[in-house]
């Protein structure tokens, strides 16, 4: 790998100086979720890597995802949409859904009806996964310092340190990390940490047959994901986005950011995050002046008599 | 695809916007977007406790100061009451209780919880050594420091709790943080003074009284400016467990306050003590309230997009999202249908 690159952007606040000549570049995923074919090769290969526990939760009955969110025992998640686009059909009101679709289809073809392809259906999948936030609240409220910034500028839990408080779990804004029943600790995606100091990809860039997850150094993946925004509104797809492709944002840039196809709240993801502990100035503040308050309301509690 | 997407989303093609209203936030089928806190019943006490131990050791430093022992017995006893109740509560809500000296490996300003433990540490140990003096005559030299060290810490100790919430992403502590210290710092008096009138003769009771009365008006003021400030987002204070709790403190806090101002000079009679326990009720019920609260709005997602979309459509947003391609990028030139 190169070196680490000299940057004015933000970067997070031990990385890479706490790390010195140990450094190295920092690296992240480009999730573009364009080319997605849902085909959870991620999720499994995350899961046998990492030797995460099971999570099955029976049939959700939303489209093909059994999987819901991403937890302790879930550190890929790809979430299935679908969505009726606005397309005009002869006269008929488009199906709501792709079953009720094929339901549809399958009436026309016993009455030996004529139907069209697509009615205006589509499918947004997405492989979703922590975003290693360069200010990243569940590290920066973790007591036990078991969330640290490793010489890569991704986030880890410590399982060793880790007494499960569970502060992190509230604390991060995109409701990434959980406390796993019978073992009390919290547990996230590594960005597969020990694969990374063997040199490899991790397991679910690896396992993506699309190339939807794209590993590399940060920088070079903001151009990618730049020339890809490009292709696509040349392409028509005006509604493609970028989110969290910017170290601007609330969170001062994901490691792990996305091309969505639709608002980031369709996917589960929030519209505008922003890490709670760049207020923590303002926060203890309000602390001082409130415990101020207190002494003086006490002080002031002496002034009448004794009865 | 979800009811609400169905119903309220935008509908855009080729880039362009039709007006459809929204009538509610769009969401991954009206799945939560942040995780509820994993935190139990131990919580809610422990923001109690340690308000009420943290204030009691003000109130008994002062008394002290002003020469009123029994006053500053009782209160001392209270705070170290407080202060042993809140490592108990907040070690048995760990995953993993017997790493609990983990929280002393590192101290971070960043991290109210952190920066609580420490000061729980701290005012636990001061007021232990405090008390001690006060009841036994023990550790004298000891306590001559320890005191005013346990009335100092006590102050930020009864009102970093409401850091410890506001730092986190639940939209209704995280909107309310200017508020929420207030909030602990007036129940942390109430049910400081509250206590101490219970336990002392009505002859020195005078200043817990009124600490008591004080604290329950401020409780009260700043649970209403919080509201305020929440406006919209203040509705899970009106729903379900939270809305009930809240009920239910507002008028233990009032009433308890009443029966005090009411009946509470004369005697330590029947209504003043009655006073008394409605306030601290009425200080726990409070935070009980904040905590449901917090979970009620980190479980529908509306509470989470909401507010955040509200600031994109204001264009205040911090930009998570982009839509042109920076300046200057080209399409990869295989794709060139330009
Ligand atoms: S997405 Fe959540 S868990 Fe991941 S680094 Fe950011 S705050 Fe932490
Ligand atoms: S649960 Fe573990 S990782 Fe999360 S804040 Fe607590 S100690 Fe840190």
């Amino acid at each position: 790998m190169s070196a680490v690159p000299e940057t004015a952007a933000r970067q997070p606040r031990a990385w890479p100086g706490a790390y010195g000549d140990e450094a190295r570049p920092r690296v992240g995923f480009f999730t573009d979720t364009s080319v997605c074919i849902g085909c959870k090769a991620c999720e499994v290969a995350c899961k046998e890597w990492n030797r995460v526990h099971d999570s099955i939760q029976g049939f959700s009955g939303s489209s093909y995802d059994n999987t819901l969110a991403l937890g302790a025992n879930t550190w890929r998640h790809v979430a299935f949409i679908e969505q009726r686009k606005p397309a005009a059909l002869d006269g008929e009101a488009a199906a709501d859904s792709l079953v009720q679709l094929a339901a549809r289809r399958q009436l026309a073809d016993e009455a030996g009806v004529e139907t069209h392809e697509g009615e205006g259906i589509r499918w947004l999948m997405s492989s979703d996964v922590c975003k290693h936030c360069t200010e990243a609240a569940c590290l920066d409220v973790c007591p036990t310092g078991a969330l640290f910034r490793t010489e890569f500028g991704t986030v880890v839990v410590q399982e060793d340190v880790c007494n499960g408080c569970g502060y992190c779990v509230p604390a991060c804004p995109f409701g990434v990390l959980d406390r796993r029943e019978g073992d009390g600790r919290v547990w996230k995606c590594t960005l597969c940490y020990d694969r990374l100091r063997d040199d490899q990809e991790p397991a679910c860039a690896k396992a993506c047959p699309t190339d939807s997850i794209q590993f590399g150094e940060l920088d070079e993946l903001r151009e990618r994901a730049d020339a890809r925004l490009a292709e696509l509104h040349a392409a028509g797809q005006g509604e493609a986005l970028l989110y969290g492709a910017d170290p601007g944002d609330g969170v001062g840039g994901f490691g792990a950011f996305f091309l969505l196809l639709d608002e980031p709240e369709v996917y589960g993801l929030p519209p505008d995050p922003v890490a709670a502990t760049r207020r923590i100035g303002g926060v203890w503040s309000a602390v001082g002046a409130a415990a101020a308050a207190l002494a003086a309301g006490i002080a002031a509690a002496f002034l009448g008599g004794r009865r | 695809m979800s009811a609400r997407d169905r119903d309220g989303g935008r509908r855009r093609e080729g880039g362009e916007r039709t007006m459809v209203p929204r009538a509610e936030p769009r969401s991954y089928y009206g799945r939560p977007v942040i995780k509820e806190p994993v935190w139990t019943w131990q919580i809610p006490i422990y923001l109690f406790s340690g308000g009420l131990g943290g204030a009691s050791a003000g109130l008994a430093y002062l008394a002290e100061r002003a020469g009123n022992d029994e006053l500053a017995r009782n209160a001392w006893a209270v705070s170290l009451g407080g202060m042993a109740v809140s490592p108990l509560m907040l070690i048995s809500d760990l995953g993993r209780p017997l790493r609990f000296l983990n929280m002393l490996r590192v101290l971070k300003v960043t991290s109210p919880m952190s920066v609580g433990s420490w000061l729980l540490a701290a005012t636990g140990g001061a007021v232990a050594a405090a008390a001690a003096d006060a009841w036994m005559g023990r550790l004298p030299r000891l306590s001559r420091g320890a005191r005013p060290a346990a009335a100092l810490a006590g102050m930020p100790l009864s009102t970093y709790t409401g850091a410890l919430l506001a730092s986190t992403a639940v939209p209704v502590w995280g909107e309310a943080r200017r508020e929420l210290p207030f909030v602990f710092a007036g129940g942390a008096a109430a049910s400081a003074g509250a206590a101490a009138t219970a336990l002392t003769s009505a002859r020195n009771a005078g200043p817990a009284r009124r600490l008591a009365l004080l604290g329950a008006a401020a409780e009260l003021a700043a649970t209403r400016a919080m509201e305020r400030r929440l406006g919209a987002l203040a509705e899970p204070y009106r729903r379900g467990a939270a809305g009930a709790l809240s009920r239910l403190a507002t008028a233990l806090t009032a009433g308890g306050a009443g029966l005090l101002a009411g009946g509470g000079r004369r005697s330590r009679g029947a209504p003043a003590l009655a006073g008394a326990g409605m306030i601290v009720a009425g200080a726990l019920a409070e935070r009980w309230a904040i905590f449901r609260a917090g979970f009620q709005s980190a479980a529908d997602p509306g509470y989470t997009v909401g507010p955040q979309r509200e600031r994109v459509r204001r264009g205040e947003s911090e930009g998570a999202e982009r839509r042109a391609p920076a300046r200057g990028t080209q399409a990869y030139p295989a794709a060139g249908s330009q």
